[in-house]
């Protein structure tokens, strides 16, 4: 930790560097791995499957480049800043389009940046993938706390609203007047709070989880097909598949103990994330048939990255600080402030529950923009990197000026 | 696994051996831990705290001695036999009073029948502990399947209702014709489920954690609602111990969902024991009594020591059972406390550290053949492990009722 003052607003650029030990013990930790029992079912209902785990590990042995998490992200510009007492680590492209849109993107739980890796060319440099200049951003990808190469709040409090007044405040930093903000996951819950609060310069936001629909089941409508598998979707999430957000939420530190100090362990928990994404991974392993860029490298660069940073258990606190600010709210009786800036939604077909557009106007009336695709999941950004960057376009499109927002 | 047919129904003697190779790993793997960072609270609000398992993983690491248990475990008689196409790891000490009666115990989560060897002697050799020659037992603790030394399940179904009915089999087996059966945790559970099988030979149970809630109070406290009205002091009570329980088992949410995506404890000796640690009590999470175990190195009256402690997680190590073990949970999908419909004759203690404190009441309901209830004033989740000396002395009391002069043995 830095043991600079809050007030220091330098931004410092940063390169990883990976120790040659910390990748040798980590070898030799998976080369080690004690395994349990197989399961005892054909399916992933009792968790993420051996024959998954023993492939995953006999691929990141054998067959990984240890050295492909520092060249991707060393390929990009990377800074590191203080902020609220954290450091916080991003990359930051500028597109070669000055009057680019700012944006600032972020990435959830089980991810990183590395999930965002594959939009930062679509993104920043549209011409080069069928888009126009009028489409570009300047991009900003953040490491929550927690979380990769940001520091590791020793204090409580950070949960998404402090992150989304972080965020407003790099942005700020970083001489962006105007810009919008964008994320799914964890990410989705601070660029939600980002837009209760409206910081100055935040011209929209885009989501692509509905997380309020958790809080909301019973008042989202379940007339249509499509509402009703929504809830039939959300109600198997709620029966079935939080498990792992419970105990984040409660013992991120009994957890962290396995996460740390079990490569296996902690890969096995990073995957058990959703239905539609363990299967896809699973196959990507399994099978050898990943399903867009849900590859092995990429699949394994993020859980390596996990394991090199250290950051299992401080990624699950994430859980445990959110759970106590909304037991908090709660017994306040507070009500959120509305989203009081424009909010784009694109709904992905493999997402844990895909919300219909009514869904979405619950929470968000009058979106500026809902689209639904036709392909990926949770992941959205990491599986399908150019469709997401093309739904990024659309929604912001109504929000451009001619003026990028780059403060001068 | 064993290949013979279902139909056997030998009783091998049984020797624990571990081979030194495997605790020379574990101390490796122990010393060798790769830590998170130290929790951002005070208190145990967030698990296992950081400074508590590094302690107690120095001493295991170090000084911390298994072959003691392993000569402890090997001197008493034990067995595996295969029921139900499992091998059933059992401890089985018959009294010197050849009149005694047949008792299986079944330990829980995330015990084994490490919690049960300060009771065996007390219970089969009553003159030496200040009881009678009437109120001894002929002791049985099998460990459950996927547990201890017993087999893994390869396949599902090994719930509480199964594992009643491999008791029932195991204690015909051993030739008691007649016997009772005890049980706490998911030791409770299974001999719930064997009041309600009823087999023959089965006179009753005893249950340290009953469950005696009444199914709207069930409904209501499983949904953490408010309390419903129309209930005593002491059911309020017990309503809110409910409500306090449901808000410290996510762990058992974990397992009952997820037990295989656990690889980090069958990995990690302190991802392990920072798991079986954080099983909560009525003073808190992880148990109050296990928490302050870990700082007491000997105990001349049977309070539990860090040894012990380390005695169960290791043995969970050394037979790499922490995911077999947890599919307990998944296997489940009954209710926890929720009263059962026992009718064969049922006897209970409340130790005060329990999850809840069944009241009366609600006992008398849920058991309609209650033949013995009492409230004691120490101990808790663990009470066999906790306080021995009071928990034989409460089986001795809650079975004197059901003695003939015929200690069973057919």
């Amino acid at each position: 930790m830095s043991s600079a003052v809050e007030t220091a607003t330098e931004i410092r650029s940063f390169q990883v560097e990976i120790p040659e030990e910390l990748i040798d013990d980590l070898r030799r930790r998976i080369a080690t791995t004690r395994w349990p029992s197989k399961e005892l079912v054909e399916d992933r209902s009792q968790g993420v499957q051996l024959a998954t785990m023993q492939a995953l590990a006999r691929y990141w042995a054998d067959d990984y480049d240890f050295g492909r998490v520092e060249e991707r992200l060393n390929a990009l510009p990377q800074f590191m800043t203080e902020i609220d007492g954290v450091e916080i680590h991003f990359i930051h492209v500028r597109s070669p389009h000055e009057d680019a849109l700012p944006l600032i993107m972020t990435h959830g739980w089980p991810g990183s940046v590395i999930e965002l890796l594959e939009t930062v060319g679509p993104l920043t440099d549209p011409t080069a993938y069928g888009g126009s200049p009028e489409d570009a951003f300047h991009l900003v990808l953040p490491s929550l706390p927690g979380y990769g190469f940001s520091g590791e709040p020793t204090e409580l409090g950070w949960e998404s609203g402090r992150i989304a007044r972080a965020w407003a405040e790099l942005m700020n930093r970083l001489g962006y007047t105007r810009y919008v903000a964008q994320g799914g996951d964890v990410g989705a819950g601070v660029t939600d709070a980002m837009g209760r609060q409206a910081p100055k310069g935040l011209l929209g936001i885009h989501l692509n989880v509905l997380l309020a629909a958790v809080g909301l089941q019973h008042q989202l409508p379940a007339e249509s097909e499509q509402e009703r598998a929504a809830h039939d979707a959300l109600t198997t999430f709620l029966t079935d598949g939080l498990a792992i957000v419970l105990e984040q939420s409660t013992r991120p530190q009994t957890i962290g103990y396995s996460l740390l100090d079990s490569p296996v362990g902690l890969a096995a928990w990073m995957l058990d994330h959703d239905t539609d994404s363990y299967y896809k991974i699973a196959g990507a392993f399994v099978d050898g048939e990943p399903t867009g860029n849900l590859t092995r490298d990429n699949i394994v660069d993020d859980i390596t990255l996990y394991w090199l940073t250290g950051t299992g258990a401080s990624a699950a606190r994430w859980y445990w600080e959110t759970g106590r600010a909304q037991a908090a709210a709660g017994a306040a009786g507070q009500a959120q402030p509305p989203v009081a800036v424009p909010v784009g939604f694109t709904t992905f077909p493999g997402e844990v529950f895909p919300s219909p557009s009514s869904w979405v106007e619950q929470v968000y009336p009058n979106p500026t923009y809902f689209n639904e695709v036709d392909r990926g999941g949770h992941f959205a950004a990491w599986e399908e990197p150019e469709l997401f960057s093309a739904e990024l376009r659309a929604a912001f499109r109504s929000l451009r000026t001619t003026n990028g927002g780059r403060h001068e | 696994m064993s290949s013979t047919v279902e139909t056997t129904t030998a009783i091998h003697p049984f020797h624990i051996d571990v081979p030194e190779e495997a605790l020379d790993d574990l101390r490796r793997r122990i010393a060798s831990t790769n830590w998170p960072e130290k929790e951002t609270v005070a208190d145990q609000s967030q698990g296992v705290p950081l400074a508590m398992i590094q302690k107690l993983a120095r001493h295991w690491a170090t000084d911390y001695d298994w072959r003691t248990v392993e000569a402890e475990l090997n001197a008493l008689p034990q067995f595996v036999t295969e029921i139900d196409g499992l091998d059933i790891h059992f401890i089985h000490v018959r009294s010197p009073h050849e009149d005694a009666l047949p008792l299986i115990v079944n330990h829980g989560w995330p015990g084994s029948i490490i919690e049960q060897l300060k009771i065996i002697h007390r219970l089969t050799d009553p003159t030496a502990h200040g009881a009678s020659a009437e109120d001894a037992f002929h002791v049985v603790i099998p460990s459950m399947p996927g547990y201890g030394f017993s087999g893994k399940p390869t396949g599902t179904g090994w719930g509480p209702e199964r594992m009643g009915r491999a008791w029932a089999e195991l204690m015909q087996r051993l030739g008691y014709s007649e016997y009772v059966a005890q049980g706490g945790d998911w030791g409770a559970f299974v001999v719930d489920q064997m009041g309600l099988q009823a087999p023959e030979g089965l006179l009753a149970i005893h249950t340290n954690m009953p469950a005696t809630v009444p199914a709207d109070v069930d409904e209501a406290s499983v949904a953490g609602e408010p309390a419903p009205s129309g209930l005593s002091a002491e059911e309020r009570r017990a309503y809110e111990q409910l409500i306090r329980t449901y808000g410290q088992v996510e762990y058992a949410r974990m397992m009952a969902a997820r037990p295989q995506t656990l690889y980090g404890i069958a990995d990690s000796p302190v991802g392990l024991a920072a798991w079986l640690l954080d099983h909560n009590d009525a003073d808190g999470q992880p148990a109050a009594t296990v928490a302050s175990a870990l700082e007491r190195t000997e105990s001349d009256t049977g309070e539990l020591t860090r040894d012990e402690v380390l005695d169960n997680i290791t043995l969970y190590w050394l037979t790499n059972t922490g995911v077999s073990a947890s599919r307990l949970y998944w296997e489940y999908k009954g209710g926890f406390f929720n009263a059962k419909g026992v009718s064969i004759p049922v006897a209970m203690t409340v130790f005060p550290g329990e999850q809840y404190q069944a009241p009366r009441s609600w006992a008398e309901r849920a058991y309609p053949n209650l033949m013995y209830f009492n409230e004691v004033d120490k101990g808790g989740h663990f009470a066999a492990w906790e306080e021995p000396e009071l928990f034989a002395a409460e089986l001795r009391a809650a079975f004197t009722s059901l003695r003939t002069t015929n200690g069973g043995r057919q």
